[in-house]
């Protein structure tokens, strides 16, 4: 057989294998998701579960259809809420980042007072919150940012102070000044240790949103939560948890996808771009 | 004299490490003449990367001085171009971006660096590659944008820290006689560190040989072959007996142990 009937046998080989892999991700989640809430349709019905403690799939589709005006209001003050709390938690993370690196005498004094306020659980600081700043917006965007930033400062800190030395080697002998380096060479090579920071800042977000919302809510989807809780409006609670898992993969995804165009370079490295030899 | 370009005089460099201080260079004395490719071989720890490293002005000296045209360096020298043992490039910047990092650090007009920069990438075999990422290329590949970028400013020195160290023996090669080809065409005075004694006595004038550390200079040997060499001139009688001689010398100094 000829070389270039052997490449043509491959090369249909992994097409056929690319076909299949491709179906397979698709296909295989879709199958589990179908598959467990199959299981749990008819699971719940089988054992006589009351609807109070795990109501069955459909009775939750038709809770969300019925109801979706109302929870896509509070979806959307959720959201609203989420949106700043991590605004915030960037404008006040990276800065605060760029001090720490940049000042080590502002690092020895804020850091661990940083570190220790992560301690404090901030379910046990919403109450405060609430009196503080009344009901309304603007505890909850603080507690989101309090949950959120102290990723971003992390991994900013962590990605500006991780680079290669002869990176900085190389920019000293090209002669460039400290205010280049820093914007040519270290932000740029800390941007993969940032983004990192800003994905978990993200669902952390969500998490202080809601929490606030638990606390002093009467509005969002923790809100729908407690109520249906103290209702027990089980397929109602079940449709405000599908509500903002919704909600924290679309920004999840989001900056997944703000990654990608930020770095293109980094994105095609994890296909698999790389040659093996000259 | 004015022949000399760099004047290294009673180098010492002591490392004070958490184990206790460690002596890498030893009183190192020795001057480059202007144009003039010099080698500088040793063993692993002899200290020479950190006499490049001083020479660059990138590292201080604990004694001694360097001199690059009568002037002391006591600062991070900009007129030369770098080569470091890892290719160091920026993952961000395609090929030709990592070339030109170093005559947009300098201000250079940008459509004529953008000229320079593809005809160097071309003369060392990358046409076609200019719009790759780092990690799209191999070693060998990274190794000469590295080396390009060390040259588009056009410097009078060039440091090279075992550039070819971490390539496969052929890469090796094909590189040495890159490396060769560019310098005959520029002439400029390189200090080019390596292990590896044949590369040292084919790319060279001058061969410095160093001991084990504490580094010190054990000798430095002319290399009187003509130029420019071509791979062959590797299996002449001359260049054995050059490769002997450097050979004795570390079976003398315990850095080769024959049975």
């Amino acid at each position: 057989m000829s070389i270039e009937d052997v490449e043509a046998r491959v090369q249909r080989a992994q097409a056929r294998r690319e076909r299949r892999a491709w179906a397979a991700a698709i296909l295989s989640p879709l199958a589990a998701v179908v598959g467990v809430l199959a299981l749990w349709e008819i699971g719940v019905r089988a054992f006589g579960v009351p609807a109070y403690i795990l109501p069955p799939p459909s009775t939750v589709a038709v809770v969300m259809q019925s109801k979706a005006p109302l929870l896509l209001a509070h979806g959307w003050v959720s959201t609203v809420e989420i949106v700043l709390g991590y605004v915030l938690s960037i404008a006040v993370g990276v800065p605060l980042a760029l001090a720490t690196f940049l000042w080590p005498a502002f690092a020895r004094s804020v850091y661990p007072l940083l570190v220790s306020s992560q301690a404090v659980p901030k379910m046990a600081v919403a109450p405060l919150f609430i009196v503080w700043f009344g009901f309304g917006l603007l505890p909850k965007v603080l507690i989101a940012f309090l949950i959120a930033f102290f990723p971003i400062v992390i991994s900013t800190v962590v990605g500006l102070a991780a680079i290669e030395p002869e990176k900085i080697h190389l920019a000293r002998s090209m002669g460039l000044g400290a205010a280049a380096t820093f914007f040519k060479i270290r932000l740029p090579n800390a941007l993969p240790s940032i983004f990192g920071g800003l994905k978990v800042a993200i669902t952390l977000a969500v998490v202080g949103a809601v929490v606030g919302e638990f606390v002093g809510g009467d509005a969002g989807l923790g809100y729908v939560l407690m109520s249906a809780n103290g209702s027990m409006d089980t397929a109602l609670l079940f449709a405000g948890l599908i509500g903002l898992t919704v909600i924290g993969v679309v920004f999840y995804l989001l900056i997944e996808l703000a990654e990608r165009l930020a770095l293109p370079w980094r994105s095609s490295a994890r296909d698999g771009g790389a040659t093996e030899s000259m | 004299m004015e022949q000399d370009l760099v004047r290294i005089e009673g180098l010492s460099k002591v490392y004070a490490t958490r184990g206790g201080p460690v002596r890498a260079l030893d009183q190192v004395s020795v001057n480059a003449r202007r144009g003039e490719f010099l080698s500088i071989l040793g063993p692993s720890g002899c200290g020479k990367s950190t006499l490049l490293m001083i020479a660059a002005g990138l590292l201080p000296a604990s004694s001694g001085a360097v001199l690059v045209e009568g002037k002391a360096v006591n600062q991070p020298r900009t007129d030369v171009g770098i080569v470091f043992q890892s290719p160091v490039l920026l993952e961000w910047r395609t090929a030709l971006g990592n070339v030109l990092l170093q005559t947009e650090a300098r201000n250079i007009d940008r459509a004529a660096a953008e000229r320079k920069g593809r005809a160097l990438l071309a003369a060392v075999g990358l046409a076609g590659f200019e719009n790759k990422y780092p990690h799209e290329l191999s070693g060998g590949m990274r190794q000469r944008v590295s080396l390009c970028r060390a040259l588009i400013h056009e410097p009078h020195q060039l440091l090279m820290d075992e550039p070819f160290g971490a390539l496969d023996a052929l890469t090796r090669d094909q590189l040495t006689l890159d490396l060769q080809r560019l310098w005959n065409e520029r002439r400029m005075t390189v200090l080019f560190v390596t292990h590896s004694i044949s590369e040292a006595v084919f790319l060279a004038d001058r061969v410095v040989v160093m001991t084990p550390r504490p580094g010190r200079i054990d000798r430095i040997i002319d290399i009187e072959l003509p130029r420019p060499r071509r791979l062959a001139v590797r299996d002449t009688p001359q260049f054995a007996e050059y490769s002997r001689e450097i050979r004795n010398l570390f079976l003398a100094s315990g850095v080769l142990r024959e049975a």
